[in-house]
């Protein structure tokens, strides 16, 4: 009894499951497409479920961690950033300036040259752990998310790049300056040893 | 010279009509789902299965390094050709059929069953649990289905005594030799349409058709019997490690294979290429609308209606467990289709004698 009772059961289930699709499959009504910027898109009961990306893209938070940035100008080149990625995806090579190269726009002064900055977006996790030791906060993530590429070799982003001549005359400077900098200190030292035996 | 223009002719329908029928599931799966489905491509969106193809055709052919290379290579193109012989022996109108054998219907169903050794081979030959573990699967559902598939079309071929499909096609409509009874009180031979059909001619035949439908679509892994690729367990079964042009393959038999079921069940069913239009009085409508080129048109409408109703139930149900699934199959499907051919019997002898 209680058998044929579910197979009268499974029968109409069928059926009504059935119904239902093609009651949605006939409306027209469901797929109207009202958009992402309408007022009720979120709570409306009909209407298309379908977002049509590109052209109409539901809106980001503009504290979204997507893309990093950086403003190569408020760089100090600290290497920071590189320290901390736990994925190290930060390729980033300093060269000592000889002097000061300028501020950067919180006033801290800039002491070396990036030869190298790159950051390889392939790699990234995403932890956003970068922008938050930078000491300067040039290094940011946008509210940018769709990016990509026919290219792996792409998604390395490359925020600064010294010509290689440039690199080795600064590398050449930056030696000779840390060259007179140890003579000088060596000088002092003894200096300061003949002053103490002078004292004794 | 007819034979080889009317095979390319055939093989030419078959690939249009499998790129249309995957553009009209992901429309209609779409609608069933509040969704737009694809509208970019074309006027909506109809060129979209083609762009696919193009894209597919350019992939790089990937063969797994582990991989049986020989068996990898047969096994779509022995599954696409055995579908695409299933196609001989189908009517598709009083004066045309590629192949009028007096055992059609059985050569079809061994065809159906060549398909699962090209599924078993592709299987076996990725090298992949995954794979493997959808063929297997694969094959344990398929020969089950068969049997009750099966006993369905032998209920039917007891009442025409033939397995020549053209015949039995003949004896569903005004072209009849024989005299047609419509549910064996009515006799209709002169009036055909839809009354002719087979299942007007007796009352079980209804069902038989409900427990061949069910098992075709076992047969062509379609939802809800769609085990052997369930994307949620097996990411998609047999066919996982195939890429480019022999996945295409692959993907146009399966189609091509549900069209095929669908056929055979217009045939067998539906009264295959005859109309559904009855004499009545002075408007013989029958008369008027049977021929080879309505031949054509009624079968290809009778078999896409068939391939749009398997689309639907594959957007409305979700899939069976393995052991619902041999359940359905021997404690259910296979002793009412024995009871069927047991009632065929009898109405074979005691109803139309
Ligand atoms: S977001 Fe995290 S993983 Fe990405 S570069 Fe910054 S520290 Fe590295
Ligand atoms: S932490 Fe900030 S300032 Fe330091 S190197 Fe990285 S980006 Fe430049």
């Amino acid at each position: 009894m209680r058998k044929k009772k579910n197979t009268y059961l499974l029968i109409k289930g069928l059926f009504k499951g059935l119904a239902i699709t093609l009651k949605h499959f006939l409306k027209p009504k469901n797929r109207v497409d009202k958009g992402i910027q309408s007022e009720d898109y979120f709570s409306q009961r009909t209407g298309s479920s379908t977002l049509r990306y590109p052209a109409d893209q539901i809106p980001v938070p503009e504290v979204g961690r997507y893309q990093l940035d950086i403003e190569m100008d408020d760089c100090i080149v600290c290497d920071l950033c590189a320290k901390i990625c736990p994925v190290d995806c930060i390729d980033i090579e300093a060269i000592k300036a000889t002097e000061d190269i300028g501020k950067t726009s919180d006033g801290t002064t800039k002491r070396l040259h990036a030869a190298k900055f790159s950051i390889d977006m392939g790699k990234c996790m995403f932890c956003g752990l970068c922008t938050v030791v930078c000491p300067t906060e040039c290094l940011v993530m946008t509210s940018e998310y769709d990016r990509s590429f026919t290219n792996p070799q792409e998604l390395n982003y490359v925020f600064a790049e010294m010509p290689e001549a440039e690199a080795a005359q600064k590398r050449e400077l930056a030696a000779v300056a840390e060259q007179a900098k140890k003579e000088a200190k060596a000088a002092a030292l003894a200096n300061s040893a003949i002053n103490k035996e002078g004292q004794i | 010279m007819a034979f080889y223009f009317i095979s390319i002719v055939l093989l030419g329908f078959i690939a249009v009509y499998a790129l249309m029928a995957v553009w009209a599931e992901r429309k209609i799966s779409a609608w069933i789902q509040d969704r737009v489905g694809p509208v970019v491509t074309g006027k909506y969106g109809l060129l979209q299965t083609f762009a696919d193809i193009f894209k597919m055709l350019q992939k790089e052919d990937i063969t797994p390094t582990l991989a049986d290379k020989k068996l990898f290579l047969a096994a779509p193109i022995l599954v696409f050709t055995a579908v695409f012989m299933g196609f001989a022996t189908i009517p598709f109108s009083p004066t045309y059929i590629s192949s009028s054998i007096n055992i059609g219907i059985f050569y079809l169903l061994a065809i159906v069953s060549i398909e699962v050794l090209g599924i078993l081979m592709a299987g076996w030959a990725s090298n992949n649990k995954y794979a493997l573990l959808g063929s297997i699967r694969s094959i344990a559902q398929i020969i089950s289905y068969e049997i009750p598939a099966a006993l369905a079309i032998l209920a039917v071929i007891m009442l025409f005594q033939t397995l020549n499909l053209q015949e039995i096609c003949m004896q569903q409509g005004i072209l009849s030799k024989q005299k047609i009874y419509f549910f064996g009180f009515w006799e209709v031979s002169k009036i055909g349409g839809v009354f002719a059909w087979t299942i007007f001619q007796a009352p079980h035949l209804f069902i038989a058709f409900i427990i061949y439908f069910i098992a075709s679509l076992a047969e062509c892994n379609r939802t809800p019997f769609d085990i052997p690729e369930a994307e949620s367990e097996l990411v998609a079964g047999f066919h996982v490690e195939y890429t480019g042009f022999k996945f295409g393959a692959l993907f146009l038999a399966e189609y091509a294979m549900m069209f095929l079921v669908s056929m055979i069940a217009a045939v067998l069913f539906f009264g295959g290429w005859n109309t559904p239009l009855p004499n009545l009085a002075s408007f013989a409508l029958a008369d008027y609308t049977t021929g080879t080129y309505w031949g054509i048109v009624w079968i290809l409408l009778k078999a896409l209606s068939l391939v749009l109703l398997q689309v639907w139930i594959r957007w409305t149900f979700p899939r069976y467990r393995m052991d619902q699934l041999m359940t359905l199959c021997w404690k259910v499907l296979i002793p009412l289709s024995f009871v069927l051919v047991l009632f065929s019997g009898i109405w074979k002898l005691f109803i139309l004698n």
